[in-house]
């Protein structure tokens, strides 16, 4: 197993009216060849912004990556030439977004959009490559594929569009692909099987998948690995069925709390209190010290590097020992309601 | 994963949803399969995209109908006018100054005696031609400049909207005379430059949002994601979906630049004679109303007819290419 991408302590910064805002505050992580890594966070927490920077499409002005290395294969996508890094970007690695009405072009028929990838990285001919967006359509499971090619975007089904959108992603055989929160513009019956089928088509082709989402649910069955992101900065990492066993932070320990579940039918939801931090303005220290339960002094003045709890697991939190086993009374989430 | 074959199988699906929970799937991805928008009965039944739609909505808009209908009237006349005015419309017999109606004559005579009937069938020529001219000029200039504008962004935006809104400064009238007064040409075109100098920063300003917009769409970051360079993004994903404003703009200016025209020419500024325009006419007409309302009367009708049909068609192509008014 090789590592397909690395990304290495990454900064990106937004200029905006307000002053600096460090959407990405040194982030790395890294995918493996044929794996999944969900990255978990709520919104504004950097995780698209990441993501964006990974595929190279970060808007600048404003956005801006200030330090850090992305490597892909190795080789650093940062340092690249355009030309080449434009080559990388849909052949090589693509971008599945959110909401599939406004990522697909509302005067182009799908099929023509999804013939397309063929004829401009290919340079396939119009015929064959319309043959293959068929075979693509049907690859994805839109029923009916060879009538419905001539449609256009508004003509789908939520559901169907995220199909559409996720064969216009795999149409070159990507070694990589970032879904950004692919479901959560669609019902909850339908992101079962949107996942199923990203998760399917993930195995078939072996290729690296970076989930981004703030579904814990979602990622339970799918992920290899959790990146948890807060503020900017990752923390915590760790195999996907540890971190439900046993989160080693606070934030991520609050996360899944916050999960409704059946066997605590009628109790209150549980909720972390406040709310996250405005990039502009982070509080020192730690970024979570002003909702955790088990903060003290330290977390208001230092900020926590990652520590490494277990083999391939880190958590950024001073007492992640304490979240961890749960030596402290404070530090279960009932106790930090009151 | 249940799968549309499943869906095929009443009975299973059935079964499913009486098991309840989660097996409710079938039943969802089975309502998935129905092509169009929400069972709604989609006539023709053949993929539509915004243009088709928009067609499909103009043809039943009577509006359009009856303005499409003047507008053909109008060109067929302006490229044809002996089709139905045999005469000169310079051919004038001054014993007849400012007679009324006769024989051959419905419309009457001029103060030179000239046939009015004539004349305003040969003065459409200079009005569309006008109007069409000038707006094709503005409307790819002002289109161009506002697109690379909205698209680009950054000094050039700045420098482009400083200019036009130098050009915004322009009183129409008060340039026109200062302009066209030291022009000496009996063609339309000084007119037509005129009015295209002074109509595309309207149309720039519009192009330049609709392509701001246009380039917010998540469409374009995907295509990018896609591996898409800066000239498709901008040909295919973006013009497209930034034209329609810019095409409604254009067929209503083109109803204000015929009456520009008209008014230039009631000035004296704008097309001389030889020429036979409708401008002309209501120009030197003017001075007669009470004694021959039937000179003011022929011309001015005709312009107001063109220029409403321009104006109604421009509305209705609006309301046709508007999703919102859907």
């Amino acid at each position: 197993m090789s590592t397909l991408l690395e990304v290495t302590d990454l900064h990106v910064e937004f200029r905006t009216r307000d002053g600096i805002a460090k959407a990405v505050d040194g982030v790395s992580y890294a995918v493996q060849a044929g794996q999944t890594l969900a990255v978990l966070g709520e919104s504004g927490s950097g995780k698209s912004v990441t993501a964006q920077a990974v595929m190279g499409i970060l808007d600048s002005p404003p956005g801006r990556i200030t330090a850090g290395r992305i490597a892909f294969h190795g080789q650093d996508l940062l340092t690249m030439p355009e030309r080449e890094r434009r080559a990388v970007r849909g052949a090589r690695m693509a971008m599945i977004f959110q909401d599939a009405l406004s990522a697909l072009n509302p005067v182009l028929s799908v099929g023509h959009q999804l013939a397309e990838m063929f004829t401009t990285h290919r340079g396939t001919s119009r015929k064959d490559a319309r043959a293959k967006a068929v075979e693509l359509m049907d690859r994805v499971r839109i029923p009916a594929a060879r009538q419905r090619a001539g449609d256009f975007p508004h003509q789908f089904s939520g559901g169907m569009r995220q199909r559409v959108m996720i064969a216009m992603a795999i149409a070159l055989e990507p070694e990589l692909v970032i879904a950004d929160e692919p479901t959560t513009a669609l019902d909850v019956t339908v992101q079962a099987q949107v996942m199923d089928l990203l998760a399917e088509l993930q195995r078939e082709m072996d290729m690296g998948l970076i989930l981004i989402t703030h579904d814990l649910g979602v990622v339970a069955d799918v992920a290899d690995h959790i990146a948890v992101m807060y503020a900017g900065r990752i923390v915590e990492t760790a195999p996907v069925h540890r971190i439900y066993a046993a989160p080693a932070h606070p934030y991520t320990k609050g996360l899944l709390e916050s999960i409704p579940r059946l066997d605590r039918k009628g109790r209150e939801l549980y909720a972390i209190k406040g709310l996250p931090p405005s990039p502009h303005h982070v509080p020192p220290g730690c970024a979570f010290n002003p909702r955790c339960p088990l903060a003290r002094d330290r977390c208001r003045t230092e900020q926590p590097p990652l520590y490494e709890v277990a083999a391939g697991r880190t958590s950024a939190c001073h007492y992640w020992h304490e979240c961890l086993h749960g030596t402290r009374d404070s530090g279960t989430p009932e106790g930090a309601g009151r | 994963m249940p799968e549309p074959s499943s869906a095929q199988n009443p009975g299973e699906a059935v079964g499913n949803a009486g098991a309840g929970g989660t097996m409710d799937l079938a039943a969802t991805e089975a309502e998935t399969l129905v092509p169009g928008r929400g069972g709604e009965p989609d006539p023709g039944d053949r993929p539509r995209s915004l243009w088709s739609d928009a067609w499909h909505d103009l043809r039943r808009n009577p509006v359009f109908v009856i303005s499409a209908l003047i507008i053909v009237f109008l060109v067929v006349i302006a490229i044809w006018p002996q089709s139905i005015a045999s005469g000169n419309p310079l051919a004038c017999d001054i014993n007849k100054s400012q007679d009324g109606p006769a024989p051959g004559h419905p419309f009457g005579y001029d103060t030179q005696g000239c046939d009015v009937y004539t004349r305003t069938v040969h003065g459409a020529r200079a009005s569309i031609t006008v109007g069409v001219c000038a707006t094709a000029g503005a409307a790819l200039l002002g289109g161009l400049l506002g697109a690379l504008a909205g698209f680009f962004g950054g000094w050039w935006d700045a420098l482009l909207s400083r200019i036009s809104d130098v050009f915004f400064g322009i009183p129409i009238i008060l340039g026109g005379l200062v302009f066209l007064s030291v022009v000496t040409s009996t063609t339309v075109w000084p007119v037509v430059g005129f009015i295209v100098l002074l109509g595309w920063p309207q149309i720039a300003r519009i192009a330049r949002g609709s392509v701001l917009t246009a380039k917010q769409n998540d469409y374009v970051l995907a295509a990018r994601a896609l591996g898409a360079g800066s000239t498709r993004i901008l040909l295919r994903h973006i013009l497209p979906n930034a034209v329609a404003p810019v095409i409604v703009v254009a067929t209503i200016a083109l109803g204000t630049y015929i009456s520009l025209e008209a008014t230039l020419s009631f000035l004296g500024v704008g097309l001389r004679p030889p020429t036979v325009s409708w401008g002309i006419d209501i120009s030197s007409a003017s001075t007669q109303i009470r004694d021959a309302p039937h000179m003011l009367l022929w011309p001015a009708g005709a312009l107001s007819v063109t220029v409403l049909a321009f104006i109604m068609l421009g509305d209705a192509v609006r309301d046709a290419l508007d999703p919102k008014l859907r």
